[in-house]
């Protein structure tokens, strides 16, 4: 049999060089016909194998990802290219109602979407619904507390945002470089309820509590740089991120992890939309059905350059049948007191853009303190 | 004599002078025509408004970290070039000509490598828990704090400047004529007294060059401000980042770049006239 295959006779190499001729066209044309193309606008590791291979296996879609960093980016992006270009767009929850209101994404049909398995208080999410219109489906959240090396740190250290103040923290703690989830944090430790919704009275003090603690700050750190400088120890704790960037560092061995102390935490919430004047529609409703599914749902849950918490119940019990681990880890055990919980115990802030000051006032006052 | 230019000088210079059009003077224009453009709902509009000058150049914030980008680049321009000076003098008065070559050819090593890499690396040597820190514990000495901050900023600008400071200084200093080493000792001038009154003037152009180089590229660098600085606090370069980044104000982060062009062309042609002045004019 090997020999016939090494050297197969003229007869035989004739016929399966005219089979695997008369084959091609077909496999081409089968092919080229059915790949559609699917651009997604999102932060990085949204169209990446992990969380896209099966989808694009599935429907024969090959995904085209432009990655941004930060909401401006992104509608930076957007409004400099023709409408049509992005088919599917991920977006922070504070920036679809910017989305909306210029125009950029499609109203969604909500009977499109198994809402009925999202935990109630995903269901009608602020900013995606507007006049009882559906403009995007939240697929992911997390919360954003203190995080923290936990070799210097115990969890009860970090149960109040005081400690960025304590003198172990000096030159040790680090910012992610973006005024609100850092502002908003020290906003909740000045007791604000919405720490959003600022008198002006109330936002001087934010400013001024900020200010206090520039003696303590050891940088302001990109995407990277925040990386990097909590696992080599350089800076002890973080303010303005969560697990999206402890988890990663954690699943990789280092001892940092993020608590939510006793003033609450905030949240940042991830939903997909559709790009006004798509050629795909069809196509991205299918992927937003899918990543909302319960197998896409437990796949976003441990995405690879991110993970997050999960709104779609059955995705849960998905995620606790194919990754326990991931599942314990990210405190989203059903039966057992679980991130939900956080959530109903009113611990937990949407992160929002200002809303009395404009989002200019606070950008200001963030290159002052770094200047400073 | 004609006066035509031939095809030949053409062919040669035209390049040049069409690269330079293409890739410096018109998009210099576009950046001060976009300067005072405004920017709506993340969207620029083609506009003449002085708004962003006024706003960029009424904040504090600005002048601070002007003054100081502009004292860090100088620091730079001055520490890397007397550091580079022993090397350079070491490697064009005292080695052989095949120590020199090989000399040489070891300085060009470092541009094989990412510069961005090499800053990343240098986090490992920098940090608290370090491997400088480190040895200096061995000697009971340290830890002293070399990351996120301006020594670290300027351990980046070295990385970057010192094996072309040394280069050039290597080759100015070729340029010295022997002759008036010797006449000078012959004359009894010490070997101090030589070197800072013959041989420091006579290298004074590529000497000053190279000064020039370390600080230009220092001045616009964005890399070892953020990832050894921490920017911590922010220079100009990250300044313009942070501008982009908050509301997509390109116009106001243009004014910034222009801000920077205008230095860099004064500090330029006052190091250039410097450079190439006649001693006793």
């Amino acid at each position: 049999m090997t020999a016939k295959l090494t050297h197969p006779t003229r007869r035989a190499l004739l016929k399966s060089a005219a089979g695997a001729a008369l084959a091609t066209p077909f496999l081409s044309i089968r092919a080229a016909a059915e790949t559609v193309n699917l651009s997604m606008l999102a932060w990085y590791g949204h169209a990446e194998p992990d969380v896209v291979g099966e989808f694009e296996e599935l429907h024969n879609v090959k995904f085209i990802p432009k990655y941004y960093t930060g909401g401006d980016n992104m509608l930076g992006l957007i409004a400099q290219s023709p409408p049509g270009t992005y088919d599917v767009i991920l977006s922070d929850a504070e920036y679809v109602q910017q989305l909306n209101a210029a125009g950029y994404i499609e109203e969604l049909d909500p009977n499109d979407y198994a809402f009925d398995d999202f935990f109630p208080e995903f269901q009608r999410f602020p900013g995606h619904w507007k006049d009882g219109k559906l403009y995007s489906v939240i697929t992911r959240f997390g919360f954003l507390g203190i995080s923290y090396n936990a070799e210097v740190l115990s969890e009860s250290d970090a149960a109040s945002y005081n400690i960025f103040g304590d003198s172990r923290l000096t030159g040790k703690l680090g910012h992610f470089d973006w005024h609100l989830p850092n502002l908003g944090q020290i906003s909740l430790l000045n007791g604000n309820p919405d720490p959003f919704d600022l008198s002006d009275e109330a936002w001087q003090q934010v400013q001024d509590s900020t200010m206090a603690l520039r003696g303590q700050v050891g940088g302001f750190f990109d995407y990277g740089g925040t990386f990097s400088s909590l696992k080599n120890g350089q800076m002890t704790a973080f303010a303005g991120i969560g697990d999206w960037i402890t988890g990663v560092l954690e699943k990789n061995g280092a001892n940092v992890r993020t608590a939510i102390p006793e003033e609450g935490g905030l949240q940042w919430t991830e939903s997909f939309s559709i790009g006004k004047g798509s050629r795909n529609q069809e196509m991205a409703r299918k992927w937003i059905q899918y990543i909302t599914s319960p197998e896409g749902q437990a796949k976003s849950a441990d995405m690879a350059a991110y993970p997050a918490l999960i709104p779609n119940k059955k995705g849960w019990v998905q995620l606790n049948d194919a990754n326990p681990a991931e599942a314990k880890r990210q405190n989203m055990v059903l039966g057992s007191r679980n991130a939900i919980d956080l959530i109903r115990e009113g611990r937990i802030k949407y992160r929002q853009l200002p809303v009395q000051q404009s989002l200019e006032d606070w950008n200001d006052f963030w290159s002052d303190y770094k200047g400073a | 004599m004609n006066t035509r230019p031939s095809l030949f000088s053409l062919t040669f210079s035209l390049p040049l002078l069409i690269w330079q059009l293409a890739f410096f003077l018109f998009p210099l224009a576009f950046l001060v025509a976009l300067s005072f453009w405004t920017v709506r709902n993340f969207q620029m509009q083609p506009d003449f408004d002085t708004v962003n000058w006024v706003k960029i150049y009424s904040r504090s914030v600005f002048w601070d970290a002007y003054f100081r980008t502009l004292l860090l680049a100088s620091a730079s321009a001055v520490l890397i070039s007397l550091t580079a000076f022993p090397a350079s003098y070491a490697i064009s008065f005292k080695l052989g000509e095949n120590a020199k070559r090989w000399m040489i050819f070891v300085l060009i090593i470092p541009f094989f490598t990412s510069y961005l890499v090499r800053v990343y690396s240098l986090q490992v040597f920098l940090s608290d828990a370090g491997i400088l820190n480190a040895f200096l514990g061995y000697l009971g000495l340290g830890p002293y704090s070399m990351l996120n901050n301006s020594f670290g900023t300027l351990t980046g600008y070295a990385t970057l400047c010192l094996p072309l400071v040394i280069l050039l200084q290597v080759f100015s200093l070729n340029f010295v004529n022997r002759d008036l080493v010797e006449a000078a000792h012959n004359m009894r001038c010490g070997r101090l007294r030589t070197v800072l009154e013959v041989i420091i003037p006579s290298a004074k152009a590529g000497l000053v060059i190279a000064g020039l180089f370390a600080f230009i590229l220092s001045f616009g660098d964005f890399v070892s401000p953020l990832y050894l600085g921490g920017g911590n606090p922010p220079t100009l370069s990250i300044m313009i980042t942070d501008i982009t980044k908050s509301g997509q104000q390109w116009p106001r982060a243009a004014v910034v770049a222009l801000t920077m062009i205008a230095t860099l062309l004064t500090v330029a042609f006052a190091a250039i006239k410097f450079a190439y002045r006649e001693a006793g004019k």
